[in-house]
């Protein structure tokens, strides 16, 4: 580093700099609260009441899931001959009841929901990783680049995904729920990469980022550094619902059979245990309402974080 | 004469357009030298702002073009650099202030990491607390109240003004050599121009860095600046030291520039402009540019058909692009009569 900038002392313009002060942060001793937009961002989220409904019944449903061994009181395989086909009832706790073959319904729907967030929490930080560096690199470049990783996009738009999901697990057999994972975010990755091309296409003319090549900033470092930060809003947003989008998506594979191979429990397989049995309604009703509940609370997340990260919302809601 | 620390020669700056190829800088030739303050002046589209902004490489590549010419800085062609040698340059050796201190400061980002950022492009084995107590240091050399406090301040928490002075701050982070004002204080009110030109002037007396210092001010010209170029589309038509160009003017451009200001001392109706527009820079006029607005040429042959080079008019490094330029010799000055030649200091 170069020689420090050395301040004379008792300087002469210091006086006429000093005169035209206007400090906003000492007024006469008022102090003013220093915000940042996070922090705007934050208090508009937790004024927001449908989504800190949501947030906090996602957590209990999640923790279930994510303490599944120690809050299931049975293991997910472990069968109960003397109980098959029993309807909920606290009796030997099987408070969902027990399937056909006396496995307890609750651990099952726990274990369920276990297997449900990592499908989906996998899915959307995979995707939203994909799609974020496509998007940036396509946005930033633009020209040919733009062109090419676009129409990529395009091309993964509009493959029909639940056919060709479909045909994978026919050809490869159903797996863990890794695989259904990772083939679901090679799907999930296009809207985002849009969305953030767009950010970044605008973005990029800013002066702030002409003014950081003038700084002698690298693509990478003006890209990452000084342009992602403003994108973190949707970004955010977008990632949120993917975790419900692939939660649907893999309960609806699971449900035709080419999702998560059994006995492990996922909640698409549970419900389908139902169809066989119409009659015995707690074998649909529970994993079917956990499913609609877990994606209920996601969507209402993400219409509340879309509320609070809209920085052209300075409205706190009451 | 010392060194100059940027000598620019022959330098030809295009830009393709659907309607043709704009030359925004035309064969333009000047030096900087080290510690001096040279100010650009010319209406908007004249190239000043290209002449400068191209030789860093921050014009976008297409639709710009650099046709032709030379920037030496410290004995290197900056056009000749690769983009990672020239990268290395921006914001170390040279570095900018750009003209909307509003928008030139990202909003996401806290004034204090986005000058840190600075120092660490360039050093990035810089420790963290270093860095933070260069920062800090740099926003009190800049005049801004509460250092401490503003190093953790998001922009928009920041006035016009002090935005200004983080960029003037952001700009010398790296005791830069040359530093390019890019018309600092055009978005600013007045009352904080003053402010902004007074921690400039005070930046320079202690980084001594050379300045180029863009703007269509001439009142900051005067203020700021011991040498001048004035450029007319895309070249420069008179070049020399801020006393001569305000007490002598040898072109009719500068002296209708001079006109054109109001008078506060006189009791006056109507401004004086200089008649006619702005060429269009893809099809210049032939010849001198200006000739279509002059008053001096008066539809003489030389005016139009030849285009006159810069030369070397009664010494002292002021120079006219006029051909005719002699003729304005006894033209007596808005800004005080003319003086001996080489101008009074």
């Amino acid at each position: 580093m170069t020689e420090p900038v050395s301040r004379k002392p008792g300087h002469e313009s210091e006086k006429i700099v000093a005169a035209g002060l206007e400090d906003t942060t000492v007024v006469a001793g008022l102090e003013l609260e220093v915000r940042s937009q996070w922090s705007y961002a934050r208090r508009r989220f937790l004024r927001h009441r449908l989504a800190m409904t949501g947030l906090i019944l996602l957590i209990i449903v999640f923790g279930a899931g994510l303490f599944a061994n120690f809050i299931a009181p049975y293991s997910y395989e472990q069968i109960d001959l003397n109980n098959i086909l029993a309807p909920p009832t606290t009796f030997g706790h099987h408070f969902f009841g027990t399937d056909e073959i006396g496995r307890d319904y609750f651990s099952r729907v726990i274990y369920g929901i276990r297997t449900s967030e990592e499908v989906g929490v996998f899915v959307a930080v995979v995707s939203s990783f994909i799609g974020l560096i496509v998007g940036a690199i396509a946005g930033y470049y633009g020209g040919w680049i733009d062109n090419l990783l676009m129409r990529i996009t395009d091309l993964v738009l509009t493959l029909p995904a639940l056919a060709i999901l479909l045909t994978a697990a026919a050809l490869l057999g159903s797996g863990n729920q890794w695989r259904v994972s990772i083939i679901l975010a090679l799907f999930f990755w296009t809207t985002l990469a849009r969305i953030v091309r767009g950010v970044f296409l605008s973005l990029r003319e800013k002066e702030y980022v002409e003014a950081a090549k003038a700084a002698g900033s690298g693509d990478a470092r003006i890209m990452f550094r000084h342009i992602l930060p403003n994108t973190l809003g949707p970004i955010i947003v977008n990632g949120t619902l993917a975790v419900a989008t692939a939660i649907l998506v893999e309960a609806a594979l699971s449900f035709l059979g080419f999702g998560i191979k059994p006995p492990t429990p996922s909640l698409g397989s549970l419900v389908v245990s139902g169809q066989t049995n119409p009659q015995k309604w707690w074998l649909t009703i529970f994993p079917g309402l956990t499913i609609v509940l877990i994606v209920l609370c996601i969507n209402f997340i993400g219409d509340g974080l879309r509320d609070a990260l809209d920085p052209t919302q300075r409205r706190i809601r009451a | 004469m010392p060194e100059p620390i940027l000598s620019i020669r022959n330098l030809a700056v295009e830009f393709k357009t659907e309607d043709g190829i704009v030359h925004a800088v035309d064969d333009i030739t000047y030096d900087v030298f080290p510690g001096e303050t040279l100010g650009i002046v010319g209406e908007s589209g004249s190239g000043k702002s290209v002449s400068t902004l191209s030789i860093l490489g921050l014009i976008p590549q297409p639709p710009g073009r650099i046709a032709g010419g030379e920037a030496i800085f410290k004995g290197q062609d900056l056009l000749k650099l690769k983009k990672r040698e020239l990268r290395r340059i921006r914001g170390d050796e040279v570095a900018m202030i750009f003209q909307d201190p509003m928008t030139s400061l990202n909003p996401v980002l806290r004034v204090g990491f986005q000058l840190g950022e600075a120092i660490k492009t360039h050093y990035p084995k810089e420790r963290d607390g270093a860095v933070k107590e260069r920062v800090i240091e740099l926003l009190r050399i800049v005049g801004v109240p509460n250092p401490e406090t503003r190093y953790d301040q998001y922009p928009h928490e920041f006035s016009g003004g002090m935005r200004q002075r983080a960029m003037i701050a952001m700009s010398i982070a790296n005791s830069p050599s040359l530093l390019i004002a890019d018309e600092p204080t055009t978005a600013l009110d007045v009352t904080i121009q003053a402010q902004v030109l007074q921690v400039m002037k005070r930046v320079q007396e202690e980084t001594h860095a050379a300045t180029i210092l863009i703007t269509h001010d001439l009142g900051i010209v005067a203020e700021l600046c011991e040498r001048v170029l004035v450029m007319y589309a895309g070249r420069i038509v008179e070049s020399g030291d801020v006393h001569t160009i305000f007490r002598k003017p040898r072109h009719p451009y500068t002296i209708g520039l001079m006109d054109s200001l109001p008078r506060l001392t006189e009791d006056e109706e109507w401004l004086h402009p200089i008649p006619g527009q702005p060429p269009s820079l893809i099809n210049r006029p032939s010849g001198c540019a200006f000739h279509p607005r002059c008053f001096l040429s008066q539809g003489r042959a030389a005016c139009l058909d030849e285009v006159p080079s810069l030369r070397e008019i009664d010494g002292a490094g002021h120079s006219s692009a006029c051909h005719y330029a002699e003729e304005l010799r006894d033209r007596p000055s808005r800004f005080g009569a003319p003086v001996q030649a080489g101008g009074a200091q």
